[in-house]
């Protein structure tokens, strides 16, 4: 085997996309990964520059041209029609021939970042590439990093998913840390289990829309939160306040049975709500019309039933003006005759 | 790494034995499904719980059912991303053999808390290999007998002929032996290099 031989066959197995371009510019031997790449087109015997156009670092169409390249990074395209740009560098033979002939050159090319779409469009296999090349590694972490993002996407979707699932769950408010109508559908089934009498208040912040318009949401919100934990302190233990609305409250307590332990309640409740609110700078100042009903509710009874009535009692108090409660006395059960004929509709004033 | 394996062991399971086993050791050991989240941690104990109780209810040992899991593993449809990893080891068997001592590194580049035991090739003489594995650095399962039904199944991927078994095992390590008969018995299965990842 002559020098030049052994040379390519080295060259062969070390770079397998190798091309050893004599001084005519005619292919004289291709790494095997290279004429995978070229084929059909026989490379052996083509003008290299009619196989690759050289597109940086800039065009060249002659030998000496592509020769005066040596060492820099080059930049080629097939012109078998791919769209995958090779990268490449080239080294003049030595001027003694020994290694080829005088004037020619080797190249040696590599796909670069469109190695994924060759190794599909050239169906390459491991064996395509050197030994040390670490292009299959690449290849490797590409589909484990891809097979762990995939799980992770799904992951992600899956604790959405749990997440929705418990925010339909929760019982909680969360601007004003109050029960949410949720809790209180919960609530009002399990007194209604355990036929308890007991007393339902429905409010409704007077003059909150202002607030929220002209002083902005985070105003707005603040009320909301100093107005929650007020009618907090006004109620007792057991009792339920939800927030069921952007400013409308609903109150259950149960145990209550009389008119006279309930307007107490009310009266307090709109004197809390209408103290200002200060959030350091400005004041706010809202009210709260509210309307009640009193009474037992049996199993099998609606609870909009009853909910209906303290809302007739709610527009009548808001129909007598703001800041004025009505507390509707017929047993929610005698359903919404009772709120009509409600002889003590009768809107007082909180105080 | 524990739930991503007792995701596993929960495929393995529907697969092998039925949707009923399955339910029936998840409730048995009180599981929430969070237990088989791949990528959220779970603490190795319920991993070797549910091993326990696996082998128990198909009265079989513990390592049986590892090895079964382990051919499982690079053989099913379900799996497949799984034997296209292990596939990009090498290009041959034998080449693939040579890549085992890889395998930590390679997991721990997929999951950086995927931590698998040392793994030792020692050629024996030609034809001959004996395999040295660790024991887990975490307490979970042994890799040893997921390793040996793991090597049949890939040889059989790669369409090589071999003998491989567990050679025993003590505190510190596993020894497996693999005898490679013929290492292109069969045409084997195809690995398409740039095929990309599995979409289940």
């Amino acid at each position: 085997m002559t020098a030049v031989a052994a040379l390519d066959a080295m060259l062969a197995r070390l770079c397998p996309m190798f091309a050893l371009v004599g001084p005519t510019g005619h292919v004289l031997a291709a790494g095997p990964t290279l004429a995978r790449v070229l084929a059909p087109r026989e490379s052996v015997g083509a003008r290299f520059l009619e196989l690759f156009e050289v597109l940086r670092p800039q065009s060249v169409d002659t030998m000496a041209g592509l020769a005066a390249l040596e060492g820099a990074r080059l930049r080629l395209r097939p012109r078998t029609g791919a769209s995958h740009v090779l990268k490449g560098v080239v080294c003049r033979l030595p001027g003694d021939g020994s290694l080829g002939p005088a004037g020619g050159v080797v190249l040696n090319l590599s796909f670069g970042i469109s190695v994924v779409e060759a190794v599909r469009d050239y169906a390459l296999t491991g064996a395509d590439f050197a030994a040390t090349d670490p292009t299959t590694e690449m290849l490797y972490l590409l589909e484990a990093k891809s097979v762990a993002m995939e799980e992770s996407r799904r992951l992600n979707h899956r604790l959405e998913g749990a997440r929705q699932a418990a925010q339909e769950q929760a019982l909680t408010d969360p601007l004003t840390g109050l029960r949410n109508r949720r809790a209180f559908d919960l609530a009002l089934a399990r007194l209604r289990e355990t036929d308890q009498p007991c007393a339902f208040l429905h409010l409704d912040l007077d003059h909150f829309k202002q607030v929220n318009d002209t002083q902005g949401h985070a105003a707005g919100d603040l009320v909301l939160r100093v107005v929650a934990r007020r009618m907090l302190s006004v109620v007792r233990v057991d009792d339920i306040v939800a927030r069921v609305g952007g400013d409308e409250f609903v109150l259950l307590l149960p145990g209550m049975t009389d008119r006279a332990d309930l307007d107490p309640v009310a009266r307090r409740l709109i004197s809390v709500i209408e103290e200002p609110v200060s959030d350091g700078a400005r004041c706010h100042r809202v009210s709260a019309s509210i309307g009640g009903a009193l009474g037992r509710m049996r199993a099998g009874d609606e609870a909009e039933a009853l909910m209906a009535v303290a809302d007739r009692a709610l527009y009548a108090a808001k129909d007598a003006g703001r800041g004025r409660f009505v507390i509707a006395p017929a047993p929610p059960v005698a359903s919404s005759a009772a709120a009509r004929h409600d002889g003590q509709g009768v809107a007082m004033r909180s105080r | 790494m524990n739930g991503l394996i007792n995701r596993a062991l929960d495929w393995f399971v529907r697969d092998t034995y039925g949707e009923a086993l399955r339910r029936a050791l998840v409730e048995a050991l009180s599981l929430g499904e969070a237990a088989f989240e791949p990528l959220m941690p779970c603490a190795p104990e319920v991993t070797e719980r549910l091993l326990a109780a696996l082998a128990e209810r198909v009265g079989r040992a513990p390592e049986e059912v590892l090895e079964d899991l382990g051919t499982y593993l690079v053989s099913q449809p379900r799996t497949e991303a799984v034997r296209r990893l292990l596939r990009f080891g090498g290009v041959d068997f034998l080449d693939f053999l040579h890549s085992l001592e890889d395998l930590p590194d390679r997991a721990r580049l997929a999951m950086p808390d995927f931590a698998l035991p040392e793994i030792r090739l020692h050629p024996e003489m030609p034809g001959l290999y004996r395999i040295e594995v660790g024991a887990c650095p975490r307490a979970g399962l042994p890799l040893g007998p997921v390793l040996v039904g793991m090597l049949r199944a890939m040889a059989d991927d790669y369409g090589a002929l071999v003998l491989i078994g567990s050679r025993g095992a003590d505190a510190r390590r596993e020894v497996i032996e693999v005898r490679l008969l013929d290492a292109a018995f069969a045409h084997g299965r195809a690995f398409d290099l740039g095929a990309g990842p599995v979409v289940r």
